[in-house]
């Protein structure tokens, strides 16, 4: 076990420099570089600060070695600071971001679980019923409706029609001179639209995958003879068959896990709130490479991670896949 | 100085006219009145798509930077609401006969925000940090002919200059550092390093640096020591909100106080009631025209009786209706509306299809093929139309263009380029017949680089290769002069020729429609726009809403 996480772990270092290499390059290729977004395009004068930015940047090198630069400083777990006139390290501004982000995409990942199981579990053990009917209705929609459109439409419902929720930001204008219960409370109603918002599509699909999972094991013969030994209904369903189901969920659930922090871009863009997802766009459109390389490290780290504690728990918890990893 | 109007020039136009948003919650309750006289106190709430990219303005060229920018610092000079330049720093300057030396006086008793008095010395500090190699600065060109600067006492700057040099007064609109706090990173090459350029700017600005919440907000304080007297809104929150959509619902909630309007939301989705009770739209000229542009070295187009025909046979006011549902003006020259250098009798080439017809038969286009297209020496007059993607007004206008030019006999096709293929392929190799593009204008009226006959290589903006001795006179005679009334009377003649000459098709300068909130008094819009003299907005005691300072 020990042996086959280490080996994992070994194998992600070559796969996550193959990454930021080639990101890396992708991010070069596209037109336009950060020191001609901040010169504008004024004739002639703008040439010579054109230059010199390249040359403050280090773009005016070969690129093997502006990667070669790069990789050697993030070694040392520097991630350099941005282009941006405040040129501000990479990993402040990083940081900065990243509590909203997480807070916002956690709370949803609560109530995605929190709902998608009995959902799923109950539109499978009543398939074809209304209520899985409507489930599924319920879900296509969740399915087929756009993020920013959904987001709209709420925000015209619940902020300017019946003037109960805020519409975009984190805190009221006068929030500073609210009390302290007050502020809270200021706090969670401009997280409501947001968080309904991304609840309502992930549900879609967590729901879904558990409703099939479910499907999937409660026609085992082991729930036959559950059913056959005499269980009750209510424990055939909820310790044999739910712990099975649950299995593919832990998978999912893994690969979500660099999504907490890639955060939702849509989201949090028309929301006006400033977490990771805004800074990835931000930082795309004034081709702020140090920026965009630090985002994609952590967030490709992460999934690696993810992948490999999603491996790790689906082997503990199925014994089939540890006793066919032995016999190999 | 004219600048391409790029896709680019589009989003700095769209971020002018959004970058204004104010919590308007003008809760006229009904017998809650009171005078209304200026009254310090409450908050103003902007709205930017922007993002705020460094708070020390003179290395940024973003307009989010550039307005929390304004808000903090002051130039030596400002712009008055019709881009007049007003005195701000400087209480009054003077050139030599020569244009070759410019003295200002300074405002005595200025201090900076943390309490050092402001001086020459922080003035030569500012242009030495502007020119210095070092300094990241886009700025550095308005200085290229400055021979030094030098502080004579520590109220009196002169500058001397190695050419006359027109935008020599508007280049010290500049904001003016401190520089007993940034002296020593200056000199190490690291300003974006100082605190000063995101915890702590200091400057002698109206309001005073709260806080800055990356990504979410800014916000200023009133300056109570301000020089020209405390700013009676007490505090601003310049907040940044990425969707226009989102920005407009918040103005619908009254949750931002001033924002930028599109044609449509102006004329269809602000007309009810509560808006105009809560609201103030104002209207006025933007920094941009559109235009038909011509190949000059195409020879049909370089007979002027054609190009007048042309203009001729579009009927502007229906283009401006169809195009931005009547939201803007015509245009007769390349001068901002309302501005000093805009010649007011200049009148636009009308609507007159016969003439039109003449003027075509004049230059030998008479007779017409069977597809009824005019034709001379056996050839039919059809041209390409380029304009670039992503634009649907300009997309319009060419709509327009082609089904007029139809009646008269000319045949139109219309090719529609994603921007950066449209300028590398076409505009700068000059391989097109006509396009349909915009320019933006600064502050200075100085159009040499568009217009000049020295500046029709590639990598220049005279794309329509236009070449007219008296206009290269005018040209020159108006960019090296200092004095406002001759510089006038060469820009007045400069728009009469243009207009005779139509080298383009001027179309129109569309309009910039701002809401306001309607608790907000002394908003003057001008040709400077609506925020020039921000500092002397005011909400009168009984609208305040908010509690602030």
């Amino acid at each position: 076990m020990l042996a086959y996480a280490l080996r994992r772990l070994f194998l992600a270092v070559p796969l996550l420099i193959g990454i930021t290499f080639v990101s890396f390059l992708v991010i070069h290729l596209a037109p336009g570089d950060p020191a001609e977004m901040q010169t504008g395009d004024v004739p002639a004068e703008a040439k010579r600060a054109y230059e010199q930015l390249r040359k403050e940047f280090g773009l005016d090198q070969p690129l093997p070695v502006q990667y070669w630069n790069w990789l050697k400083r993030l070694v040392r777990l520097d991630f350099g600071k941005s282009f941006a006139p405040h040129g501000r390290p990479v990993l402040t501004m990083i940081g900065e971001r990243l509590p909203i982000t997480l807070l916002l995409n956690v709370v949803e990942m609560l109530i995605i679980v929190a709902l998608a199981v009995p959902i799923g579990v109950l539109s499978a053990t009543r398939q074809y019923s209304t209520f899985d009917k409507v489930t599924t209705v319920f879900v296509f929609i969740g399915f087929a409706t756009p993020d920013f459109w959904l987001a709209l439409l709420l925000m015209i419902l619940f902020g300017i029609q019946l003037g109960w929720l805020p519409i975009s930001g984190l805190r009221s204008m006068n929030w500073e001179y609210m009390s302290f219960w007050q502020q809270q409370w200021d706090f969670l109603s401009h997280l409501a639209l947001p968080i309904l918002v991304a609840t309502f599509g992930g549900l879609a699909g967590f729901s879904r995958y558990m409703r099939q999972s479910m499907l999937e094991v409660i026609r085992q013969d082991y729930i036959q003879s559950a059913r056959a030994k005499g269980l009750a209904e209510r424990v055939v369903v909820g310790k044999h068959a739910l712990r099975n189901a649950l299995l593919p969920i832990v998978t999912i659930l893994g690969l979500s896990l660099p999504g907490l922090i890639g955060g939702s871009v849509i989201v949090e863009w028309i929301f006006a709130i400033p977490g990771m997802g805004q800074l990835m766009v931000q930082a795309a459109f004034e081709r702020d490479y140090p920026v965009l390389m630090g985002n994609l490290v952590i967030v490709s780290t992460l999934t690696l991670f993810a992948n490999l504690a999603a491996d790790l728990a689906y082997s503990l918890v199925d014994p089939r896949i540890r006793v066919s990893r032995r016999r190999r | 100085m004219a600048r391409r109007s790029l896709a680019r020039l589009g989003a700095v136009l769209a971020l002018l006219g959004l970058a204004a948003g104010c919590t308007g919650e003008a809760a006229v309750t009904e017998g809650q009145t009171g005078a209304n006289t200026p009254a310090y106190g409450d908050t103003l709430i902007e709205a930017s798509i922007g993002n705020v990219s460094s708070l020390i303005p003179n290395i940024t060229s973003d307009q989010a930077s550039r307005d929390v920018g304004t808000y903090m610092y002051n130039g030596l000079v400002t712009l008055g609401r019709d881009l007049e330049i007003a005195p701000e720093l400087a209480t009054s300057w003077a050139f030599s006969k020569d244009c070759l030396t410019l003295e200002f006086k300074l405002h005595p008793g200025v201090r900076w925000h943390d309490g050092a008095p402001f001086t020459a010395d922080d003035v030569v500090f500012t242009y030495e940090t502007t020119v210095d190699p070092k300094t990241p600065s886009p700025y550095r060109s308005d200085y290229q002919d400055v021979e030094r600067v030098e502080a004579i006492d520590p109220h009196t700057v002169r500058v001397t200059y190695k050419k006359p040099y027109a935008k020599a007064l508007l280049s010290w609109a500049m904001s003016m550092m401190p520089k007993h706090l940034l002296e020593p990173y200056v000199k190490t090459g690291k300003l974006r390093d100082a605190p000063q350029n995101w915890t702590a700017p200091v400057g002698t600005g109206p309001y005073r640096f709260k806080e800055m919440k990356s990504g979410e907000k800014v916000v200023v304080v009133a300056n109570q020591d301000y020089f020209k007297g405390r700013p009676n809104i007490s505090r601003i929150v310049y907040r940044i909100i990425p969707s226009q959509a989102t920005i407009f619902l918040e103005l619908k909630a009254r949750g931002v106080d001033v924002a930028g309007l599109t044609a449509l939301q102006y004329k269809r989705q602000t007309e009810y009631p509560a808006f105009q009770k809560a609201y103030n739209k104002f209207r006025y000229p933007g920094s941009g025209y559109t235009y038909l542009g011509f190949n000059l070295k195409d020879p049909r187009f370089a007979d002027r009786r054609v190009r007048l025909a042309i203009a001729h046979a579009i009927n502007k006011q229906e283009l401006l209706d169809g195009v931005v549902l009547g939201l803007g003006r015509e245009a007769t020259g390349p001068f901002r509306p309302g501005t000093w250098a805009d010649n007011p009798n200049v009148k636009g080439v009308p609507y007159d299809l016969k003439k039109a017809a003449a003027l075509l038969a004049e230059a030998g286009w008479k007779t017409r093929n069977p597809e009824g297209l005019l034709v001379k020496d056996g050839k039919p007059f059809t041209f390409e139309l380029l304009t670039n993607q992503g634009n649907d007004e300009r997309k319009k206008i060419a709509e327009i263009v082609q089904a007029s030019l139809r009646d008269l006999g000319i045949g139109v096709d219309i090719r529609i380029l994603e921007w950066a293929a449209l300028l590398k392929e076409h505009v700068k190799k000059r391989s097109f017949d006509a396009m349909i593009l915009g320019w933006g204008t600064g502050a200075d009226p100085d159009q040499y680089v568009v217009w000049h006959s020295s500046q029709t290589g590639p990598d220049e903006l005279n794309h329509i290769s236009y070449k007219n001795p008296e206009v290269d006179a005018l040209l020159e005679a108006g960019r090296s002069s200092c004095v406002q009334a001759d510089r006038t009377r060469f820009y007045h003649r400069l728009h009469e020729v243009l207009a005779e000459d139509q080298p383009l098709v001027f179309l129109y300068w569309r309009d910039v429609m701002p809401a306001v909130s309607s608790r907000i008094f002394g908003v003057n819009p001008g040709a400077a726009g609506i925020k020039w003299n921000q500092d002397e907005w005011f909400v009168p005691k009984y609208l305040h809403r908010y509690t602030a300072g």
